[in-house]
């Protein structure tokens, strides 16, 4: 089997930019530092091969970015999605937020994403990282090159990766994967196995960090409302930062129950987050639910299916039966 | 310049505590933060915290006044008090430096009184950095990890703590501490001094100059094509501005509280659409146009303001912390190498 690495995307690119395919490239660009990569637009063979990087920090999910991309011109783009990219993609398209015309999606596989800041954790002063016989060594400022057991530097979202398939792609580089039976609810339900004092308690002292940058909002593929409610003045509950300390935690609420049904659980929120709040905990809680309330149901596994939350069917669940689900509800 | 022996950091944190709230770097799950020190909390060996120390002069939303209604009579309810002495331990030459430039904001006439009044009771503990990380590069802004400035200047070696008073409240907070430090002289000092020169210099950001910006460069940056590549991937968050040390936006809103209002004011962030939004709209309509701002800021109108000062410190946070990865060294290397017109 053909190991899919930057040469190969890079070649793909370079091959569909040169028969008219796309007349540009939605990739990601190297930046001053192994880790540091940035999304950006290419336009040539030459510009790809300056500048585009395909390895474990390659993390960002380019659905959203369509939306913006697709707007700029008549001809199409090319975009590199990872299997839980696809999921985001397709939500987009049934929420009608970009021309699928207008967009060449290639799947590309991925065996997780390494989260930059656990490298951190057990490295200081990082002057390169790169993967060793399965192993990721880091070469240090001051302590020598380490190595480090990729499965530790993980984030939560591809530890517990519910998905290697692509649900959307108009052509596939390497072989396709299967959905992944994943322990992404273990940490939900030990959350519902608290007391709701308990939970408050979790809640609160995560949220506490908040910063209200809004960047969990801003990356969100879910959250693609025009003019958010937090950012119009005219609304009563803009606010830059919070009034009081309860208002995050109105934030964070407010924004689970928007995206509940159409969260695909991409985790770039959690991925996002300077102050590393486990937002992803609050989403899955919703998908949870659902599953539990309606059958299992995957946003964007496939496109225009109706979420349940927004369907009506004669034996849904009656509100009654829903409240009081978990124990200590 | 006095010492005391690591072992005994406890007791001095004590110390400085019976006289001052005391605060200092301790690890938490999500990073280092400064927090009140109490008896079982220990200095964290992080290099530098999450938030930056602006936090201590500038918080994030603090209440200004209060209005009070009872039919057509308002009452304004001035809720400032004076602030108690406090202390910050182990501010980092970054973070220390980006106090001058909130001062020349804060403090110009007519002076912030909020900001003043916390200034002006707050002493500066300040603490080498012995390891610089690859995100550091306050050496591009004149600033010496080695020997920052501040109160009272720390440096941390293998086995004792070395303070030296620098200012008038320096003097005064080391005056407690006179019975529990011992008189030092500079030898360890110098040789870390030395030691921590040679690891800036090796550091990957080590040749990032700021040559290229600065005082009366506005027309050379303005219009140069590259800022719509540099803010093609902008998400428009306010993470950058929001760890960022220097960053001084603010708005100030009421809150309604139903029988009244609190006027508070909150940091703001040039990346959003609704910055500095007036009667007119949004003066920036694009990002494009507002990630410009911040790094122009930073760069060009702070430095033609402010007798040549950057306003950025090099304490690498938004470095680290974009969601995308995109940034003030990414910047100041894409326009600092452009041809000129």
């Amino acid at each position: 089997m053909q190991e899919i690495n930057c040469e190969v995307l890079v070649s793909k690119a370079a091959e569909l930019l040169e028969k008219g395919t796309v007349d540009r490239v939605l990739g990601w660009k190297a930046g001053e530092f192994d880790y540091d990569i940035t999304p950006a637009v290419f336009h040539s063979e030459q510009e790809l091969k300056d500048g585009f990087v395909w390895n474990d920090f390659c993390g960002a999910n380019f659905s959203k970015y369509l939306i913006k991309e697709t707007g700029k011109s008549e001809n199409k783009v090319l975009v590199f999605l990872k299997p839980c990219d696809t999921y985001s993609f397709n939500q987009l398209l049934t929420e009608h937020r970009f021309d699928r015309e207008k967009v060449y999606a290639v799947g590309v596989p991925c065996s997780g994403m390494l989260d930059i800041g656990k490298v951190k954790q057990s490295a200081e002063g990082i002057a390169a990282v790169r993967e060793e016989g399965g192993e990721v060594v880091v070469d240090t400022l001051y302590d020598g090159s380490i190595s480090l057991k990729r499965e530790a530097l993980l984030p939560d979202r591809c530890a517990n990766c519910k998905s290697k398939k692509h649900v959307a792609y108009d052509e596939l580089l390497g072989e396709e994967g299967e959905a992944v039976s994943s322990a992404r609810f273990d940490e939900v339900e030990k959350l519902e196995r608290m007391t709701p004092d308990e939970r408050f308690a979790f809640w609160q002292g995560e949220l506490s960090r908040c910063i209200r940058c809004n960047a969990c909002r801003d990356v969100c593929p879910a959250c693609t409302c025009e003019k958010c409610v937090f950012d119009n003045p005219n609304s009563g509950v803009e606010n830059k930062a919070a009034a009081n300390s309860f208002e995050e935690k109105m934030f964070h609420v407010i924004r689970a129950f928007h995206v509940a049904g159409r969260c695909t659980d991409c985790g770039e929120c959690s991925r996002v987050c300077p102050q590393h709040i486990p937002l992803h905990l609050l989403n899955r809680k919703f998908i949870k639910d659902i599953d539990s309330f309606y059958g299992e149901y995957q946003a964007g596994a496939e496109v225009g299916s109706r979420a349940p939350i927004v369907d009506y069917k004669t034996d849904d669940l009656e509100p009654g039966e829903a409240v009081g689900g978990g124990e200590n509800a | 310049m006095r010492k005391i022996s690591l072992s005994k950091l406890d007791a001095l944190f004590a110390e400085i505590a019976a006289a001052y709230a005391l605060y200092l770097p301790v690890d938490t799950k999500a990073g280092a933060k400064f927090e009140r020190w109490e008896a079982g909390k220990t200095l964290s060996d992080a290099l530098n915290t999450v938030r930056s120390a602006k936090d201590f002069f500038f918080p994030q939303t603090e209440n200004l006044m209060d209005f009070k209604m009872e039919g057509k009579n308002i009452e304004v309810i001035d809720t400032r008090s004076e602030t108690e002495d406090f202390a910050v331990f182990g501010v980092r030459a970054c973070d220390v430096k980006s106090f001058e430039v909130l001062d020349r904001v804060f403090l110009s006439e007519p002076a912030d009184t909020y900001y003043q009044n916390r200034r002006e009771h707050g002493v500066i503990l300040s603490l080498a950095c012995t390891k610089p990380v690859e995100t550091c590069f306050c050496g591009t802004f004149g600033i010496d990890a080695a020997s920052p400035e501040g109160d009272v200047v720390c440096h941390k070696t293998e086995d004792a703590l070395y303070l030296d008073a620098k200012t008038e409240k320096g003097q005064k907070l080391m005056a407690e501490l006179e019975n529990i430090t011992e008189e030092a002289d500079a030898a360890a000092v110098d040789a870390q001094k030395e030691l921590i020169h040679e690891r800036m210099a090796k550091l990957p950001l080590a040749n990032l100059s700021a040559d290229a910006f600065g005082d009366g460069k506005t027309s050379e940056f303005f219009d140069a094509p590259e800022w719509s590549e540099l803010s093609q991937s902008c998400l428009g968050c306010g993470t950058c501005t929001f760890v960022c040390p220097t960053c001084q936006c603010y708005d100030i809103k009421d809150f309604n509280t139903g029988h009244g209002v609190k006027r508070f004011r909150c940091w703001d962030s040039c990346m959003y659409s609704e910055f500095t939004k007036m009667s007119a709209g949004q003066p920036r309509l694009t990002q494009m146009e507002r990630f410009r701002q911040r790094f122009m800021h930073k760069l060009v109108y702070y430095p033609t303001n402010n007798d040549g000062l950057f306003s950025c410190v090099g304490c690498g946070r938004c470095v680290a912390k974009c969601p995308i990865q995109m940034n003030i060294v990414k910047v100041m290397k894409k326009l600092g190498g452009r041809k000129h017109d």
